[in-house]
C-alpha cells in the first residue's frame, strides 16, 4: 500500500493560461537522464526565464505553496512521467483546474498527486480569491471531492475510481495488477496472436 | 432434438457482439485480465515498446521493487530520441546521450528484452520500426512511454502513451489499469486533392475539433478518404491523435493493412497468416457498431494545412488568412493573442509568404518512404534558398537503406539539403538537432510548442512533407502544388 491521499492543505500558486504542454513544463533537454533527480528546479524553465522573475512559480506570494492552480487541458502533449515528477518535486503536491489531459492526470494519479477539476465559474473564483490573499490556506478534500478557499466550498470532479486510489493509498498499480497472478497469463493464452499465429518471439 | 437458433450457437453469439461491436471493443474485450476495484480494466498489453528515455527510471523501480520483467519476449527496444543524426558512432559526443545509450542496453542485457541496435542497422524511431518489422499487428493492445505510440492505431491495433510508473507496470506485469475510451468515428468523405496529404487531413481533423475534443476518446478514422490512404499515411494520420486529446486512435484492418503485413518479419507467414487474417477480419467495428459521438468530414474541403499558432490545433489552409482575436470564440482569444505574440505574426495577414530560417522532414509523423519520396520530387525542382538550413531524416535505418536504393539522399543533397541518420532529431530538442534563438522552422514534425524544437523561443510551422520541401526551396510558406 501507498500513503493515503485524503486531504492536502497549504497554500496555492495560481498559473492562469489553457492548453499548457508538458514541454513548457519540463524543457526535452532536461529528459536526457535516466533518473528523475533534480527536475524540480527547471520546472517551467523557460517560461519563467521569459517571464524575467514575473512567473506565477517565481511571484514571492506564492512561495511555498504546495497546490497548483490551472486552466484547461493542463498538462497537454508529451506523455513524460518527468512534468508531474518536476512538479512534484518543485513542491506541489496537488493539482486544481478546468481540465488536465489524459496521460498527464494518469501519471499524476500513479504518483499520488490529485487533479481535481472545477466548474469554469468556480474555477474563476478560487483563482480570484488566492489571487486576492495569496497567504490563506487552501483544503482539497480528496474523500469528499471539494477545494475550500475563504471564498467558500467548492464542489469538485474526480473520477471516483482516482478518488478511491488515493483515498485508500492503492495508487501504486503494480501491487495492484500483480494480484491477478494467474489470470494474466490465462489471458494471454487466449489471444489468438499468442496462441494460434505468433511469430514474433 | 432441434438445433439452436444461430444467436444461441458460440459462434452466433460471436457474429452478433461482432455486428454492433466497435473494433476497440473487440480489442478491449480480448485482453481484459479482470475488473479492478477502482472501475478501471486490469487489460493485458499485448505489445511493448521501450526506448531510452522514458524506461531507465522504470527500470530502476523495478529492481527497487525486487521485480523481474515478467515476459521480457513480448517487450522490445529501441534508441531514438537521443540518437545524434550527423554520426551514430560511440561514444556520442554527448555524454548524457552515451549515459542513457549505456543505461539501455544494460537494461536489455540484464532482463533479456531484444534491442534493436543501430550498429547491427536495427534502429529507428520506436513508431517506425515496429511497423515496418511487423510487429505492430492488428487486434494487438500496444503500449510504449510515447504519447505518438497511437501511431499502431494504422494497423487497427489499440494503441496507446503512457507515462514511465505504466512502463514499470507493463514491465512487471504484462498489464496496465486503464479506464475504457469512448469511441467517436471520424469520417472522411469523399476523395482528397491532389496536393493534399494525411499530415493535412489530421491537421484539419485537430482544428476542427480542437486539441482537447479528443480526451477521454478513441477516434476511428474511416470513410473513403481514409479508406483509400497507404498505411504510412493511415500512421501519419493516427499518431497525431494525441494532438486532439485522444490517447489512441485507430483506422479498421482491411485487404491494404494485410497486404503491408505479408512478408513483413515478424508478422505471421504462410498458413498463420492466413489464420490472422481471419482473426483481423472479425475484430473491425461492425456494421452497426455503436459509437459515442460521430464527425462527417468532406475530404474534397481539406487543403495543404499549416499550423501558425502554439499547439497544433492553430492552423490554416495555406490560402487563408491568419484569425483575428475578435474572430474566434471568447474562450479562445486568449491563446489566439498569446500564439501570435510568441510567433510574432499578424492576424489577418495571410500565412502564405511567412519567411522560414529551417526545413525539417522526418520525424514518427512523417519521417517514412513514402514521405521522403513525396519531398523529393519537389526537391528535385530547385535548391534551398539562400540562408535557410535544411534537414532531411529518415525514420529508420530501414527507411534509409530504401531511400537509398532509389537514389533519394542524391536528390536532397544535389538541392541543398543535408541527410542524415535516424532518429527524431529536430522534432524535440533532445539531441544536437534543434533551432537557436527565435528561428522559424518549416516542419513535417508534430508539435509546434514553445521552445519544441529546442530554443526557448523558437518557432515551429507544422505541415506535411511536401510542403516542408516547397517552403525549403521558396525560403518562405509556399502552396506546395505550384511545384508538384
Amino acid at each position: 500500500m501507498s500513503a493515503k491521499r485524503e486531504r492536502i492543505t497549504g497554500r496555492a500558486c495560481v498559473l492562469r493560461g489553457d492548453d499548457i504542454d508538458t514541454d513548457r513544463i519540463i524543457p526535452a533537454r532536461y529528459l536526457r537522464a535516466v533518473t528523475f533527480e533534480g527536475l524540480g528546479e527547471h520546472a517551467f524553465e523557460d517560461d519563467r526565464r521569459q517571464a524575467k522573475g514575473n512567473h506565477p512559480l517565481d511571484d514571492a506570494r506564492f512561495a511555498g505553496a504546495r497546490i497548483l492552480v490551472v486552466g484547461s487541458n493542463f498538462g497537454c502533449g508529451s506523455s513524460r512521467e518527468h512534468a508531474p515528477q518536476a512538479l512534484m518535486r518543485f513542491g506541489f503536491e496537488a493539482f486544481v483546474g478546468a481540465s488536465f489531459a489524459e496521460i498527464f492526470a494518469g501519471n499524476c494519479t500513479a504518483l499520488g498527486l490529485p487533479c481535481l477539476t472545477l466548474a469554469p465559474q468556480d474555477l474563476a473564483r478560487l483563482m480570484d480569491c488566492i489571487d486576492l490573499d495569496p497567504a490563506q490556506e487552501i483544503a482539497i478534500d480528496v474523500t469528499g471531492r471539494s477545494v475550500t478557499c475563504r471564498a467558500g466550498t467548492l464542489r469538485a470532479s474526480l473520477p471516483e475510481g482516482t478518488r478511491r486510489q488515493l483515498v485508500e493509498g492503492s495508487w501504486n498499480n503494480t501491487a495492484v495488477l500483480l494480484e491477478a497472478g494467474g489470470a494474466i497469463e490465462s489471458t494471454a493464452d487466449r489471444l489468438p496472436y499468442l496462441r494460434d499465429f505468433s511469430a514474433t518471439s | 432434438m432441434s438445433p439452436l437458433p444461430p444467436h444461441e450457437t458460440a459462434a452466433g453469439a460471436a457474429a452478433k457482439t461482432r455486428l454492433d461491436a466497435t473494433l476497440l471493443d473487440a480489442v478491449w474485450d480480448a485482453h481484459t485480465v479482470r475488473e479492478l476495484p477502482n472501475g478501471d480494466t486490469q487489460l493485458y498489453i499485448g505489445l511493448h515498446l521501450i526506448h531510452e528515455v522514458t524506461s531507465p527510471q522504470a527500470f530502476a523501480m523495478l529492481r527497487d521493487m525486487g521485480l523481474r520483467v515478467r515476459h521480457p519476449e513480448r517487450t522490445f527496444a529501441t534508441v531514438d530520441h537521443i540518437i545524434p543524426t550527423e554520426s551514430q558512432r560511440r561514444p556520442f559526443a554527448d555524454e548524457l546521450a552515451e549515459a542513457m545509450m549505456k543505461e539501455l542496453e544494460r537494461n536489455c542485457r540484464e532482463h533479456d528484452i531484444r534491442f534493436f541496435d543501430p550498429a547491427h542497422g536495427e534502429q529507428g524511431i520506436v513508431h517506425v520500426i515496429a511497423p515496418e518489422l511487423g510487429l505492430t499487428q492488428p487486434g494487438m493492445t500496444i503500449a510504449c512511454g510515447d504519447s505518438h505510440t497511437s501511431t499502431h492505431g494504422a494497423f487497427g491495433a489499440v494503441a496507446f502513451g503512457i507515462g514511465t510508473s505504466q512502463v514499470r507496470d507493463v514491465l512487471a506485469t504484462q498489464c496496465l489499469s486503464l479506464a475504457r475510451p469512448k469511441v467517436r468515428r471520424i469520417e472522411i468523405g469523399g476523395a482528397l486533392s491532389p496536393g493534399v496529404y494525411a499530415k493535412d487531413v489530421i491537421l484539419h481533423i485537430i482544428q476542427r475539433l480542437g486539441v482537447k475534443g479528443g480526451i477521454g476518446f478513441a477516434y476511428e478514422y474511416a470513410g473513403p478518404a481514409i479508406e483509400a490512404m497507404s498505411l504510412e499515411e493511415r500512421m501519419t494520420v493516427c499518431n497525431m491523435s494525441i494532438e486532439g486529446g485522444a490517447r489512441c486512435g485507430y483506422v479498421n484492418p482491411d485487404e491494404a493493412t494485410f497486404a503491408y503485413l505479408r512478408g513483413r518479419e515478424r508478422a505471421p507467414q504462410g498458413a498463420a497468416l492466413e489464420r490472422a487474417v481471419t482473426w483481423w477480419r472479425s475484430i473491425a467495428s461492425g456494421p452497426k457498431a455503436r459509437y459515442a459521438d460521430r464527425v462527417s468530414i468532406d475530404g474534397a474541403t481539406i487543403s495543404p494545412t499549416v499550423t501558425f499558432g502554439i499547439h497544433p490545433g492553430q492552423s490554416l489552409g495555406v490560402g487563408a488568412r491568419i484569425p483575428r482575436p475578435e474572430d474566434v470564440p471568447d474562450d479562445e482569444r486568449a491563446s489566439l493573442e498569446e500564439a501570435l505574440a510568441y510567433m510574432d505574426l499578424r492576424a489577418g495577414a495571410p500565412i502564405e509568404g511567412t519567411p522560414i530560417d529551417v526545413a525539417f522532414i522526418g520525424s514518427c509523423t512523417n519521417g517514412r518512404l513514402s514521405d521522403l519520396r513525396e519531398a523529393a520530387r519537389i526537391a528535385a525542382k530547385g535548391h534551398v534558398a539562400h540562408g535557410v538550413k535544411a534537414l532531411v531524416v529518415p525514420g529508420s535505418q530501414a527507411v534509409a537503406r530504401a531511400a537509398q536504393a532509389e537514389g533519394l539522399p542524391e536528390i536532397f543533397r544535389a538541392a541543398g539539403f543535408e541527410w542524415r541518420e535516424a532518429g527524431c532529431s529536430m522534432c524535440l530538442a533532445m539531441n544536437p538537432d534543434r533551432l537557436t534563438g527565435r528561428q522559424m522552422c518549416a516542419s513535417s514534425s508534430n508539435r509546434n510548442f514553445k521552445g519544441r524544437q529546442g530554443s526557448p523561443a523558437g518557432r515551429t510551422l507544422l505541415m506535411s512533407p511536401v510542403m516542408v520541401a516547397a517552403a525549403a526551396l521558396e525560403g518562405r510558406v509556399t502552396d506546395a502544388r505550384e511545384l508538384l
